[in-house]
C-alpha cells in the first residue's frame, strides 16, 4: 500500500471521528442547555405539529430568508439544494450494490453541481459587492466559500475534464468503511477534492457550519406559543423561584 | 451631536450606505455610585472586571440555549443587515443586527471557542477590553429589543436575547444606566421606584382621598399596612404621581370602597412595577420578594405564591397586583 493511501486513509478516519464526535458534543450541549423563556417569534404556531411544520419550512424552503432577501435566498437555495443532490449522488461511491433511488438522481446530481457552484459564487460576490455584507465578512467567511468552491470545481473537473479511476476510488472508500484500505488513485484533482472535503469535515464542529444543527435548536423557531396555557419553567428558574439560589 | 442625515421615508425603504462609528458617541447616562452600591454593583471598573464578565458569560451560556445557539449559528449571510430601524435611521455599521451581535460574539469566540482561541484574526475574535465595554454600552443601548431581526433571520437569531445578556454583563462591572438603576435602587431601599418614603406615601394617599371627597362627597377608606386584611394591593408607583396615574389610583380607592373589599396598601412594598426586568432575573426576584415578604408580615388572607396565582382561579389570588408595568 502506498504512502499516499495511508495518509488519506488516516485523514478520513480522523476527519470522520472529529466530525461525528464534535457535532455530537455540540448537539448534546444545545439539547442540554435550558431555554428558560418562551420566545417564539410571532406569528408562531400554537401546537407541536405546527412547530414541526415551521421547522420543516425553514429547513426545506428557507422561509425566513425568503421573506428577508430574495438574492441571498436564490443563491443560498441553489447552493444548499445543489449540494444536497450532489451529496446524495455521491452515495453511489459508498454503497454496493447502489440503491435504486441513488441511480435515479444520478443525472440530476451531476448537473446540481453547477447550481451549487453558481450559488456559492453568487454568495461570494455579495461579500464584495454589498457594502453591509462586506463589512460583516471575516477572513474565515471568505475561506469557507473558497473551500466549498474548491470542492465543487475539483469535483466538476473530474466529471468533465480529467477523469480519475472512479472504480478504484469507490474501492478505496468501501475499503475505508470495511477497515481494509485499498489503494487510492493519485490524480491531482482527486487528491485536492478529497483533501478539501476532509478539511471541511474537520472544521465543521468549530465553525459557523454549526448553523446546520443550530437551526433545529433555535428557541425562536422551535417553541410552541403557549406561554399562557402552560407554564414554562426551566430547572434553574424553578430553583430560583423556590429560593434555593 | 454627530452629523448624520435623517432618511426620507418612501414606499420602499432605501437602504442607506454604511457609515462607521457615527453613533458611537451615543450612550445613556451612567448611574451614580450611590445607586449602584446598595445593589452590590461596583461604582467603577474593579480590578478583576474582565474575569467577572467572562465568568458570568460562561454561566449564562449554560443557562440560556438562545445565547449558546445564537452565538454559534450566525453565518454572516447579511439577511438582517437592512432590517433594523436603528440602522435605517443612523446608517451606523454597528446598528446592523449582525454587527450588534458580533460585538458580543467576538468576545465569545475569543474565550469560549477553539477557533477564536487559536485563530482570533481569522474568525473575527477579540479580547474583552475597555474599548469593547464602551462599544457594548453604546450599541447595546441602541436596541429597543423589538425582535424584527429575528423574524428575518434564517435561524431565528434574536438580537434582543444578545442585548439583554450583554446588558447583564455590563451591570456586573458597574456600567449601569441611571434611568434603570436609580429606580431599582429606590425600589430596593424604599419599596417603590420613585423613592416615596412611608410617610410620603401615606400623605399622597390621604391627599387623593380628600380630592375624592371634594369631588364626590364620599370619603373612601385608605387602609395602610393593615394586618389581617384579606388582600394586599400593589400597583405600579406611577399611580402615585401625576395624572393620569393618580386618577387610576383614585378609581381603585372608589371601587374598593364601593365593593367593601377588605384590602390594604403597603408602605414596605409599594410598587407593582419592576425595573429589575432591565437587569436580571435575580434582580426582579429581589424586588418582587418584598411584596411576598410584606404579604406574609401582614398576614393577608391567601398564600401568595406565584404558582397559585397562575394555576388557580382569580378569587383565591391573595395579591391583587396590577403588573402592567412589567
Amino acid at each position: 500500500m502506498s504512502f499516499l493511501t495511508i495518509v488519506y486513509a488516516l485523514l478520513f478516519y480522523i476527519a470522520t471521528a472529529l466530525l461525528v464526535v464534535g457535532v455530537g458534543l455540540k448537539i448534546r450541549q444545545y439539547a442540554r442547555t435550558p431555554a428558560p423563556l418562551k420566545i417564539p417569534t410571532t406569528p408562531a404556531p400554537v401546537t407541536r405539529s405546527g412547530v414541526v411544520m415551521r421547522i420543516f419550512r425553514e429547513v426545506a424552503f428557507f422561509e425566513s430568508l425568503f421573506r428577508s432577501n430574495k438574492w441571498i435566498w436564490v443563491f443560498g437555495y441553489l447552493f444548499h439544494f445543489g449540494m444536497l443532490l450532489v451529496l446524495l449522488r455521491h452515495l453511489r461511491y459508498f454503497t454496493e450494490p447502489v440503491w435504486f433511488w441513488v441511480n435515479w438522481i444520478q443525472p440530476f446530481g451531476k448537473y446540481a453541481a453547477f447550481a451549487m457552484l453558481a450559488g456559492l459564487l453568487g454568495l461570494w460576490a455579495r461579500r464584495f459587492l454589498v457594502d453591509r455584507i462586506r463589512y460583516i465578512s471575516t477572513p474565515s467567511d471568505h475561506l469557507m466559500l473558497a473551500l466549498l468552491v474548491g470542492i465543487a470545481m475539483s469535483g466538476l473537473g473530474m466529471t468533465y475534464l480529467d477523469h480519475t479511476d472512479i472504480v478504484a476510488v469507490k474501492g478505496f472508500l468501501l475499503g475505508l468503511m470495511r477497515f481494509s484500505p485499498q489503494p487510492l488513485p493519485s490524480d491531482p484533482l482527486l487528491l485536492v477534492h478529497l483533501g478539501l472535503v476532509a478539511t471541511l469535515m474537520i472544521i465543521f464542529p468549530v465553525s459557523k457550519l454549526l448553523h446546520a444543527p443550530g437551526v433545529f435548536f433555535s428557541p425562536t423557531r422551535n417553541q410552541v406559543d403557549n406561554a399562557r396555557e402552560r407554564r414554562h419553567l426551566a430547572p434553574w428558574a424553578e430553583q430560583l423561584e423556590a429560593g434555593e439560589r | 451631536m454627530a452629523d448624520f442625515e435623517v432618511p426620507e421615508l418612501k414606499e420602499y425603504p432605501i437602504i442607506p450606505k454604511l457609515k462607521e462609528g457615527v453613533m458611537a458617541h451615543s450612550a445613556p447616562f451612567v448611574a451614580a455610585g450611590k445607586f449602584q452600591t446598595p445593589l452590590g454593583y461596583p461604582e467603577e471598573l474593579v480590578d478583576n472586571w474582565k474575569e467577572v464578565a467572562i465568568d458570568k458569560m460562561g454561566e449564562l451560556l449554560g443557562k440560556f440555549r438562545s445565547l449558546q445557539v445564537f452565538l454559534d449559528a450566525c453565518v454572516h449571510c447579511g439577511a438582517c443587515t437592512d432590517k433594523c430601524h436603528y440602522y435605517l435611521g443612523t446608517s451606523d455599521a454597528n446598528n446592523m443586527p449582525v454587527a450588534r451581535q458580533e460585538l458580543l460574539r467576538k468576545v465569545y469566540r475569543r474565550y469560549f471557542t477553539f477557533a477564536g482561541k487559536y485563530f482570533p484574526k481569522l474568525v473575527g475574535a477579540a479580547d474583552l477590553t475597555e474599548d469593547v465595554l464602551d462599544e457594548w454600552y453604546s450599541y447595546y443601548h441602541q436596541c429597543s429589543q423589538c425582535r424584527r431581526c429575528s423574524v428575518f433571520c434564517p435561524y431565528g437569531i434574536d438580537t434582543a436575547e444578545i442585548t439583554m445578556i450583554a446588558r447583564e454583563l455590563l451591570n456586573l462591572v458597574g456600567l449601569n444606566v441611571n434611568w434603570v438603576i436609580e429606580p431599582v435602587a429606590n425600589c430596593f431601599r424604599f419599596g417603590n421606584h420613585l423613592a416615596i418614603q412611608p410617610h410620603g406615601l401615606v400623605d399622597t394617599l390621604e391627599f387623593m382621598a380628600e380630592d375624592i371627597e371634594e369631588a364626590t362627597g364620599i370619603r373612601a377608606d385608605i387602609p395602610i399596612n393593615k394586618k389581617g386584611a384579606e388582600i394586599l394591593f400593589v400597583t405600579p408607583s406611577g399611580d402615585f404621581v401625576a395624572d393620569p396615574g393618580i386618577f387610576t389610583c383614585m378609581g381603585y380607592m372608589l371601587l374598593f370602597h364601593e365593593l367593601g373589599i377588605d384590602y390594604t396598601w403597603s408602605t414596605y412594598a409599594s410598587d407593582g412595577g419592576n425595573f429589575g426586568l432591565f437587569t436580571s432575573h435575580e434582580m426582579m426576584k429581589r424586588l418582587n420578594a418584598k411584596i411576598y415578604a410584606d404579604a406574609k408580615r401582614l398576614g393577608v388572607k391567601y398564600s401568595p405564591t406565584i404558582i397559585e396565582a397562575t394555576e388557580t382561579p382569580p378569587e383565591t389570588v391573595g395579591i391583587l397586583s396590577t403588573l402592567i408595568n412589567t
